[in-house]
């Protein structure tokens, strides 16, 4: 009789015969059985078992982290809940990230929605970004973003108008950031690197936008159609560079070689001279996105049309991912400071609007920076004409100061734009593109200054 | 941050101060770790651990033996001795009920002066009053061998091991000459760990350095007095201080990371002492620093870690501090009583990284200052006068800048001062032996952060 053997895997025995063990399914050669549980699969249960170590270090992969966050083995900091952010609703994302160079993410956000009380649907994200040289920025970014996002929220629940909304919002995150300097640890200086953070924010509802912002924290509005109509960027900087080229004492690029350029000159804090809130609101007459994004992002792609390569095609089916890739996009240039974007897809207003809209698919829309008291008229509002993207169609809802009296800034015919009759919009009527939805258009300017000889400029703010 | 073990304990809290921010390839972390141990003043120095609760245990909270110089010199001049004789006195009745006590008189041997019968009374009207009778047999006859009197009380101390604070006093006139410095060291080695020790000297024909190192191993101070007749006013102040340790063998545990290494642990409040060298391990990348016993008090660190470089935004955490109790007699793992976290984060921010901790750096200047008053007289001893001169401007201006009044005074019996601010100092002539020595013990003493 052969001698018998046993299974090399569980020691039961086995006649010469098997080739496979009767109790363990173990192959005679040590292998698995057909159809036996891959080896990966026991292995992963088996390394479960003793989980009881915790997580794995993100730096050395120990499983020694500690509960308060470091590694017990390397020292490493583990990455927190703030490092990367990601937010995602029916129409609206954001995404933030730490980046690479610094150690904590000072940017915050939200994104929420809600309904009007007519019932129809409204979107809101807030996007901030602590100032580093600050006490807590991360806290004041946090702060802001919490006061705002509750305050957009219960004003558009209340009925108050989108743009009402906005100022309410900035005035009450200011306050909650200025609260800040009074409750912090230690000596408390109120008048010294108080709390501070930038700001800026969207309300979308019904293809109408109304974004507000203070600081450097910037709106872009990528159209769907990039070859049809023109991206642009929403906002002007409350910053050092910016405020030269307004004044009209530096070129801009002179102004942004300049080591000051990005210095602020508008935040959030108890140590804020006084806070100016600019608002825009305006319907595009294109499907696009809106984008709200912090320095850590438009640094790496300042321009409009530079940005606009880095969002995807699909960007308003896909907010998220469309977030998401901008957020890679700036972590991979280098991501030297906290990186963060919300996302708001656009469809233009429905109905009527919608078949006037195929025939001005590439009409580019101006929109019209309603400007607050004291400094309307002095600055902002050549930022919003500054985009050099004066187009056809004037959709501006502003309810003051729609530009009128404004006039070397206000082109609404500037001569041939680069691209008409793109695929998406095969060939405009031979008409002037018909005023856009309401409200009608504000009269147009009488006779626009030299700007007709200017060439078709680039969506910078142009130089003075 | 502080855990609590028991009630009518001291509570202990750990905070840190540093600038956490390093410029992009810097390796050294610095931190100060101010330890606060506050509360159980009232509760009658009931050690910590100790499973008492016995009959005798709440009160036999302390012992306390007192060494006495009672070689041949302490009788020239003849105050000497009735000082410590004095002293002696006011100590005992110092005493709390309860405590374990003896007194011991040193020579070239250690003989036991009370009770005499190789243990430790237990302090009471009665026992207080006999001892203080015996005193009469402290007599000045013999040599000094110090390292004897550190053995006798280590031997009456292991009579009471339930006994967790361990205190003794020691008095001396002279320097160890019946002994070699060798055997000295020994001693102080063997009884190491074993209790604490405050060190005295009387007059000025004593060495510093000699009792330097007993108080420094044995955790406690060293001081001069200069007059025979001050000695009771210390020895009172000295054992108040003893009955109010309420923990005792209490550790500043320091966890580093992985390829990381402690640079230096130096206790930098009340005084300078280095502790670097009396790292014991205590588990994976631990180490435990001894820093005695505690009543209610705050004492600063200056820790300094050396970490492993990382890249610009990366934060780690460079050490973490806790003190902790070790295994009591049947107890199982070391208690922690509190711990405070010291971080490195790199950064491109030249203003973050080059600012420097106001507390690290008055401390990093009040080392300074202790080590410019011994170099300087050092210096001084060796002829050196200008040498001398300079280190002791240094320290002038140091004493000054960081209001150290103390050290400031001391400073100037022994040097005219010209410009405190720039340290411009002229020694002054007939300085006297006694306001040398007394700089020179006392020139570890520091001053806190002004807030």
């Amino acid at each position: 009789m052969p001698q018998q053997t046993v299974c090399p895997s569980c020691s039961e025995p086995m006649d010469p015969e098997d080739a496979f063990c009767g109790a363990c399914g173990a192959g005679r050669n040590g292998r698995p059985a057909p159809g036996a549980m891959p080896a990966s699969w026991t292995a992963t249960q088996s390394e479960a078992t003793p989980s009881q170590h915790g997580p794995l270090c993100a730096h050395c992969g120990l499983p020694q982290v500690t509960s308060d966050g470091y590694c017990e083995a390397c020292g490493g900091a583990q990455p927190r809940p703030r490092d990367h952010m990601e937010k995602s609703l029916a129409g609206v994302a954001g995404v933030s990230d730490r980046g690479v160079r610094h150690h904590r993410n000072e940017d915050s956000f939200t994104v929420a929605a809600t309904s009007l009380p007519g019932g129809e649907p409204v979107v809101v994200a807030v996007v901030c970004d602590g100032v580093s040289s600050s006490d807590r920025p991360d806290q004041a970014s946090e702060t802001a973003v919490d006061a705002a996002s509750e305050s957009l929220l219960t004003a558009l629940e209340a009925g108050r108008e989108p743009t009402a909304a906005m100022r309410q919002a900035v005035a009450d995150a200011a306050q909650a950031v200025a609260d800040l300097a009074q409750e912090g640890p230690g000596p408390t200086r109120p008048d010294v690197n108080a709390p501070a953070c930038t700001f800026v924010s969207a309300i979308a509802s019904g293809g109408r936008i109304t974004i507000g912002w203070v600081g450097d924290t910037r709106a872009y509005w990528i159209p769907d159609d990039r070859a049809g109509a023109e991206p642009f960027r929403l906002t002007q900087d409350d910053s050092w560079a910016a405020r030269m080229v307004e004044a009209g004492l530096m070129g801009e690029a002179e102004a942004y070689a300049d080591p000051r350029a990005h210095a602020i000159t508008g935040w959030l804090g108890a140590d804020a001279e006084e806070v100016v809130p600019h608002t825009l609101d305006f319907t595009p007459h294109v499907p696009g996105v809106l984008l709200i994004c912090t320095d850590g992002l438009w640094n790496y792609a300042e321009a409009a049309t530079d940005l606009a390569y880095f969002v995807r095609p699909d960007a308003r089916t896909e907010p998220l991912a469309a977030a998401q890739t901008l957020v890679k996009f700036a972590v991979a240039a280098g991501g030297h400071d906290n990186i963060t974007v919300a996302v708001l897809p656009i469809d233009p207003p429905a109905a009527g609007a919608e078949e006037e809209d195929a025939r001005t698919a590439t009409a580019l829309d101006l929109p019209v920076i309603t400007l607050p008291g004291t400094r309307a008229g002095t600055g902002t509002g050549s930022g919003a004409a500054g985009t050099g993207v004066a187009g056809t169609g004037v959709a501006g809802t502003g309810v003051e100061g729609t530009g009128v009296e404004e006039d070397e800034d206000y082109e609404p015919t500037l001569p041939d734009l680069p691209v008409i009759g793109s695929p998406a919009a095969p060939l405009p009527p031979a008409a002037p593109p018909p005023a856009p939805p309401a409200p009608p258009a504000p009269p147009a300017p009488p006779a626009p200054p030299a700007a007709p000889t200017v060439p078709p400029q680039p969506p910078h703010p142009p130089t003075a | 941050m502080a855990t609590l073990a028991k009630p009518n304990l001291p509570r202990f809290d750990v905070e840190i101060f540093q600038n956490e921010f390093l410029a992009d390839g810097a390796r050294e972390v610095n931190a100060i770790v101010t330890v606060t141990a506050t509360g159980g003043g009232t509760s009658g120095g009931r050690p910590l651990g100790i499973t008492d609760a016995g009959s005798q245990g709440a009160d036999a909270a302390a012992a306390v033996v007192i060494l006495v110089d009672c070689s041949g010199s302490m009788d020239y001049p003849k105050t000497k001795i009735n000082g410590a004789r004095e002293a002696t006195a006011a100590a005992i009745d110092a005493l709390r009920d309860g405590t374990a006590f003896a007194v011991v008189a040193g020579t070239h041997e250690a003989r036991e002066i009370y009770p005499g019968d190789g243990t430790l009374a237990t302090a009471s009207a009665t026992t207080r009053g006999h001892a203080k009778e015996a005193l009469r047999r402290l007599t000045a006859a013999g040599g000094t061998a110090m390292g004897t009197w550190l053995a006798k009380a280590d031997k009456l101390f292991l009579t009471r091991r339930d006994i967790a604070i361990r205190h003794a006093v020691l008095l001396t006139d002279g320097n160890n000459e019946h002994e070699s410095a060798a055997d000295l060291e020994r001693a102080i080695e063997r009884v190491t760990g074993h209790f604490t020790a405050d060190c005295r000297g009387v007059g000025t024909d004593w060495k510093i350095d000699e009792l330097r190192k007993i108080s420094s191993a044995l955790l406690g101070t060293v001081d001069i007095v200069a007059e025979p007749s001050g000695l009771a006013e210390d020895f009172r102040s000295m054992m108040a201080g003893a009955m109010g340790k309420q923990v005792a063998d209490v550790a500043l545990r320091i966890w580093t990371p992985a390829n990381a290494a402690v640079k230096f642990v130096k206790q930098v409040a009340p005084a300078v002492e280095d502790l670097t060298d009396r790292r014991a391990e205590a588990g994976p990348r631990a180490g435990d620093y001894p820093t005695g016993s505690w009543g209610d008090e705050s004492r600063d660190y200056h820790v300094c870690v050396e970490v492993p470089a990382a890249s610009i935004g990366n934060e780690m955490l460079a050490a973490r501090i806790s003190l902790v109790l070790p295994p009591q007699v049947g107890g199982g793992t070391p208690e922690v009583l509190s711990q405070g976290l010291v971080k490195a984060v790199w950064t491109d921010d030249l203003a973050s990284s080059t600012r420097i901790s106001p507390q690290v750096a008055h401390y990093t200047g009040q080392a300074e200052l202790a080590s410019s008053i011994q170099e300087g007289l050092e210096a001084h001893r060796a002829g050196d006068v200008d040498a001398a001169t300079a280190k002791l401007g240094a320290a002038v201006r140091i004493a000054h800048a960081t209001g150290n009044e103390g050290t400031y005074k001391l400073l100037q019996k022994v040097v005219d001062v010209v410009d405190p601010k720039e340290g411009t100092v002229r020694f002054r002539k007939n300085v006297s032996e006694a306001d040398s020595m007394t700089l020179e013990t006392r020139s570890t003493k520091t001053v806190r952060v002004k807030k």
